[in-house]
């Protein structure tokens, strides 16, 4: 904790108003000058939260937004904490995170084996090619309705939908890395007499890893949207199944703590996910 | 009867088809080697040294010819041979001392081992403290060191250089021939040195092979009759000039290579 010190040993010099020449003088410090726009950001981050959320409930008890729509953050709160504690919304939000988080790291390690085996073989990159890309453009979510009813209602239907969604991303950012690989590496591990094999796991994992992580933040959404989108289908659980029964039951509360819990699943996730990106990009720099 | 050359390359000529064209890379090439020999090769572009280093790496086999290693064919077979190009190729996410093992380790030794071999040679040869740094924290002219300790490192008695310090600024392109040197004496391999530089393949070379282009081909060899260790003097003698105006003479006579490359291509 150098923080505080730091500041203790500037602070006098900055502000002693008893010499003035040594007052005009202003030694540029990075390190301070970081940390107070850190100190800075986080306050006005917090700020403009805690303000929206004010302004949302002052708006909605005036009238001027109709609660009835918009509901409002103290009642969203109330119904949350009564279905967290006496309804489903813990396991809802179980059975959402679980589905998505499972196809996710399935699509993820599917999509980037199937991106870097076309590292193997030309030939079997060219032909595979217009089929990688024409599986991209259809819109999986469409698939939703099929899937229920090849899967059933169960927990599978969701992670394969979250699956599809994430592994052609996936191998496509996968096979990006592999073509952006200097062939000179590999000439250069070739002349050193190293196997094919040697060459993949040597040069070609580790050169298109940047590319695989990159995705991974996209992925986590995707693979969420498809776990809610299977839910909205048919299911028993899920936090998209409880939005789509609040909606039909014409309770917007339940649909909005629907909402933000599945804010709150993806915003958790995500940062996961930034911590995944840099337990994967360990030792491995940019260029 | 003993061989008398460490690397022959015999009446070697490559051909490459392109756009329905033949195209000849290099023809009918033969080159002798005897152990311990520092050769430079020199020539405007399209003169065939690439594929020449191809052919003697085991990257690509010649279309004729013959390439013997102590008398046994190497045609088309890597291990064989160090190879550096201009680029040093370190491996962005590892280590200085990661990527010097790294022929090592491709040709299955134990790291403990391979650390090793490469601690002496890291710390004899001006990369001493920089071991545990990634290559992005270092100069262009220490990381050619690394890349060169890796091949020197890699063990084969012969060593393929391909504009190795083509990208460094004039001081440290002396500064790292000097040191090529010190490598080349001490450990007594036999250097081949692509180059485009005439004062660079004098100043480092035992003979100078002078290539042609369009096709590729062997011109003349020069002997370099120089004594070692050559230092600035050396190159200010009557006979480093007369040899200077010779290769100018035989490179002038080439016409302008870029020209002609936008032919064939």
């Amino acid at each position: 904790m150098k923080n505080p010190a730091e500041i203790t040993v500037k602070k006098p010099i900055f502000n002693s108003p008893t010499n003035e020449i040594e007052n005009s003088i202003q030694i540029e410090d990075e390190e301070v000058l970081e940390k107070r726009q850190r100190k800075q950001t986080i306050i006005g981050q917090i700020s403009i939260g805690i303000l929206f959320v004010l302004l949302w409930e002052i708006l909605t008890r005036l009238g001027i937004l109709d609660s009835y729509y918009w509901s409002k953050p103290s009642t969203i709160l109330k119904t949350g904490w009564i279905s967290l504690t006496e309804g489903n919304l813990f396991i809802d939000m179980l059975y959402t995170s679980g589905a998505t988080i499972l196809g996710f790291i399935l699509g993820t390690i599917v999509g980037a084996l199937l991106g870097l085996s076309f590292w193997w073989s030309p030939l079997y990159s060219r032909i595979s090619e217009p089929y990688l890309i024409a599986f991209n453009a259809v819109p999986k979510l469409a698939l939703a309705p099929v899937l229920v009813i090849l899967l059933g209602i169960g927990f599978s239907s969701k992670v394969v939908l979250a699956f599809l969604m994430v592994v052609i991303v996936t191998a496509i950012a996968a096979y990006s890395g592999v073509k952006s690989i200097d062939p000179d590496l590999e000439k250069l591990l070739f002349s050193l007499g190293a196997k094919k094999i040697q060459v993949f796991t040597k040069v070609v994992v580790p050169s298109a890893m940047p590319w695989i992580v990159n995705s991974l933040k996209i992925n986590i959404s995707l693979a969420l949207a498809g776990a809610i989108v299977g839910e909205f289908i048919s299911s028993r659980y899920g936090v998209g199944r409880m939005i789509l029964y609040a909606g039909q039951i014409m309770d917007t509360n339940l649909v909005w703590v629907g909402v933000v819990a599945l804010s709150v699943l993806s915003t958790t996730m995500y940062f996961a996910t930034i911590y995944l990106e840099k337990i994967l990009t360990k030792g491995i720099k940019s260029k | 009867m003993k061989n008398p050359y460490k690397l022959e390359i015999l009446h070697s000529t490559k051909i490459f088809k392109k756009n329905g064209k033949e195209f000849v890379a290099l023809k009918d090439t033969t080159l002798q080697i005897p152990e311990g020999r520092f050769i430079s090769i020199i020539g405007p572009s399209g003169c065939g040294k690439s594929t020449l280093f191809n052919i003697i790496a085991g990257l690509t086999k010649p279309t004729y010819g013959q390439v013997l290693l102590d008398g046994q064919d190497i045609m088309g077979k890597t291990g064989h041979v160090g190879y550096m190009l201009q680029k040093d190729l370190l491996l962005p996410w590892r280590t200085i001392l990661e990527n010097i093992v790294l022929g090592l380790e491709v040709k299955g030794g134990k790291r403990k081992d391979n650390i090793a071999k490469a601690m002496p040679l890291i710390n004899k040869y001006g990369l001493k403290g920089f071991e545990n740094h990634y290559p992005n924290e270092l100069s262009g002219g220490m990381r050619q060191r690394a890349a060169l300790l890796r091949t020197v490192l890699y063990d084969s008695e012969i060593i393929l250089l391909d504009e190795p310090f083509g990208a460094l600024d004039a001081q440290t392109r002396l500064m790292m021939q000097n040191w090529l040197l010190q490598i080349w004496a001490d450990l007594k391999k036999t250097i081949l040195f692509v180059t485009h530089d005439i004062d660079e393949a004098i100043y480092l070379s035992d003979d100078i092979y002078v290539l042609s282009p369009r096709p590729g081909r062997l011109k003349t060899k020069i002997t370099v009759d120089l004594p070692r260790p050559r230092t600035a003097e050396t190159m200010s003698s009557t006979s480093y000039v007369e040899l200077k105006q010779l290769l100018l003479a035989l490179l002038k006579d080439e016409d302008n290579p870029e020209d002609n490359r936008q032919r064939i291509i």
